[in-house]
């Protein structure tokens, strides 16, 4: 038996998403008594066997190809395929990210499979025997759904943010898999790419301040900027201020936008609709400013200004620059 | 050019989704139905294109009867057809709904010819299962890309931006081909008054859904644990602002 890790990377480097989908496998084929084994995709990942022994993978399997040397969802969830195919393992996480979904759902189409996305745990007696139970998340993670899949190879996504990677090394051996990719899969490789430009992003920000309906056009976002800047933080949004098109929806933080986990989220003038809160229900801590003190998300935050967003957040400026000579 | 797009009937919650009973599904009884987030934008880049490049845009659901409404609406923002896949539940899963699809657009492609393009949303807002559109293209031998927040066609090849951790990436795929539309790939348009007359006057054409029960069976929904909500209030009005600093502070925003 066997639990099969496939590891998330960009052109060779490591995603953080990685770590936990590792440690889950891991602790995974613990439970079932099973291997432990890992796949990375393209000859560009093959360096990233000595950060994946870390995590105690006993086999690491590098698929080769010359066509995969930039991502390609087709070619790795074909990639995928073939191994699985190989080795029949019992259970196979990827990361529950957009890549992760992606290629688990090429893989588990290619199989005719079922496959579980977002799960966040798995049956603490599964042995490999059974079917396996999962939790996984709906709504975005505003709903848990408790399924089972039933399934000779149990194919999953990994939530992110829910396992921490926790390194248990092991002597692993290298297993290169020559994959056979026709020109079908060629396609949908990254034909060109825009690199973003260093520096903090929604995802990335410890700190970020958001506006919701009440902050009430484009234009008053100004004060919310300030604050951000002051902050070293970067601005974000709820679904109806993009719906308004007073921002960009790069800054929607939400179901349907970004996941953000910052130190601390500022909320303005934000309700806390369900879809806006399992986008930020991730932070650490959270302040809502709201001339509501019923509104939903000031009843979940740990901490709550009640008041205008208009006078309250100027005022917040005013005393940082007071106190840090900013 | 012919694009269809495949979208999903769902609740519109508010600030919290309630279950029935039987913990089978969301209670829907005080909630109204939308066309699911990355699908509305679907939809609204499909009418964009065809505005542009001429053709026209067929909608597809395969929900219960009532899924209709969301076809209608589809059309009053500038579909010209709509198909209803009639089910006898509030979905079928993952793999079932693959399999019906495409075995509706195979007859729909036999009438009419080949789609230039099929759209899916990324995932629905609802399931969250993330493999509709990829399993369905993959039955009718057409490539995917996941994640479109952008999307051009010219010259028999269709342009899909989409945005990563590392930046934008570049696909390019030739036509026939089925795209997942994420939001913000465009900010969907209102109903016109033109729209809502062609909505009410479409005729719906109906397909059989076939396909076998797939592996993942769903046990019962539950409510995720709710957070403490012993919220701190640190004061009202602008006079709060020290208290606000002092946690900024404290939780070293200033380090």
């Amino acid at each position: 038996m066997t639990v099969l890790a496939v590891v998330e990377h960009d052109r060779g480097t490591i995603t953080p998403a990685s770590f936990g989908v590792l440690t889950a496998a891991r602790d995974l084929a613990k439970q079932m008594g099973a291997k432990f084994e890992a796949l990375t995709i393209g000859a560009n990942a093959d360096g990233l066997s000595e950060v994946v022994s870390k995590y105690g993978a006993t086999t690491i399997h590098q698929a080769h190809n010359s066509a995969l040397t930039d991502f390609g969802p087709e070619a790795w969830g074909e990639s995928i395929a073939q191994l699985v195919r190989k080795i029949s393992p019992s259970v196979v996480i990827g990361s529950g990210t957009e890549r992760g979904h992606e290629i688990i759902a090429q893989a588990a189409a290619r199989l005719d499979l079922p496959a579980a996305m977002n799960c966040f745990e798995f049956d603490k007696e599964f042995n490999g025997t059974q079917p396996l139970k999962v939790v996984r998340a709906r709504w975005g993670g505003s709903l848990m759904e408790e399924s089972q899949i039933d399934a000779p190879i149990k194919l999953v996504t990994l939530a992110n943010h829910i396992v921490e990677g926790v390194e248990e090394p092991a002597s692993s051996t290298v297993a290169v898999l020559e994959v056979e990719l026709d020109d079908s899969v060629k396609q949908t490789f990254v034909q060109d790419r825009v690199e973003r430009v260093a520096g903090v992003t929604l995802a990335t920000s410890p700190v970020v301040v958001s506006g919701g309906r009440g902050v009430g056009s484009a234009e008053a976002f100004a004060p919310l900027e300030e604050l951000a800047g002051l902050l070293n933080g970067v601005v974000g949004c709820s679904r109806a201020v993009t719906n308004n098109g007073w921002r960009n929806h790069t800054d929607q933080v939400g179901q349907t936008g970004t996941r953000i986990a910052p130190d601390i989220y500022i909320a303005c003038g934000i309700s806390g609709a369900i879809q806006h809160w399992v986008g930020a229900m991730a932070s650490k801590n959270i302040l809502a400013i709201n001339i509501d003190a019923q509104a939903n998300i000031v009843t979940k935050a740990g901490y709550a200004v009640i008041g205008d967003l208009h006078v309250v957040v100027p005022a917040i400026s005013a005393e940082i620059r007071k106190r840090h000579a900013k | 050019m012919n694009i269809l797009v495949c979208v999903k009937r769902v609740p519109a919650p508010g600030a919290r989704i309630n279950i029935t009973s039987d913990g089978q599904q969301v209670d829907t009884a005080f909630l109204g139905f939308t066309v699911s987030p990355h699908e509305e934008c679907a939809v609204e880049q499909a009418v964009q294109l065809v505005e542009k490049h001429g053709g026209e845009v067929t909608v597809l659901t395969l929900g219960p009867p009532e899924a209709q409404e969301q076809l209608r609406t589809a059309v009053s923002t500038g579909a010209a057809k709509a198909v209803l896949v009639p089910i006898d539940i509030s979905d079928y899963d993952a793999q079932r709904t693959a399999q019906a699809i495409a075995t509706v657009i195979e007859e729909l492609e036999v009438a009419n010819g080949k789609y230039d393009l099929i759209l899916f949303g990324n995932e629905s807002a609802d399931s969250c299962g993330y493999q509709v559109g990829i399993r369905t293209a993959l039955k009718l031998g057409r490539p995917i890309v996941n994640g479109a927040k952008g999307l051009e066609t010219e010259n028999g090849v269709a342009t899909v931006r989409r945005e990563s951790d590392a930046g934008v990436e570049i696909y390019i795929l030739k036509m026939p081909a089925c795209i997942g539309v994420k939001e913000g790939i465009n900010l969907p348009r209102y109903p016109t008054m033109k729209g809502r007359l062609a909505s009410k006057k479409v005729e719906i054409s109906q397909s059989t859904a076939t396909g076998e029960v797939g592996g993942l069976k769903l046990i019962t929904l539950r409510r995720p644990p709710e957070r403490a909500s012993n919220t701190k209030i640190l004061g009202n009005g602008p006079e709060a602002a020290p208290a606000v600093v002092d946690l900024l502070e404290e939780l070293g925003v200033f380090k």
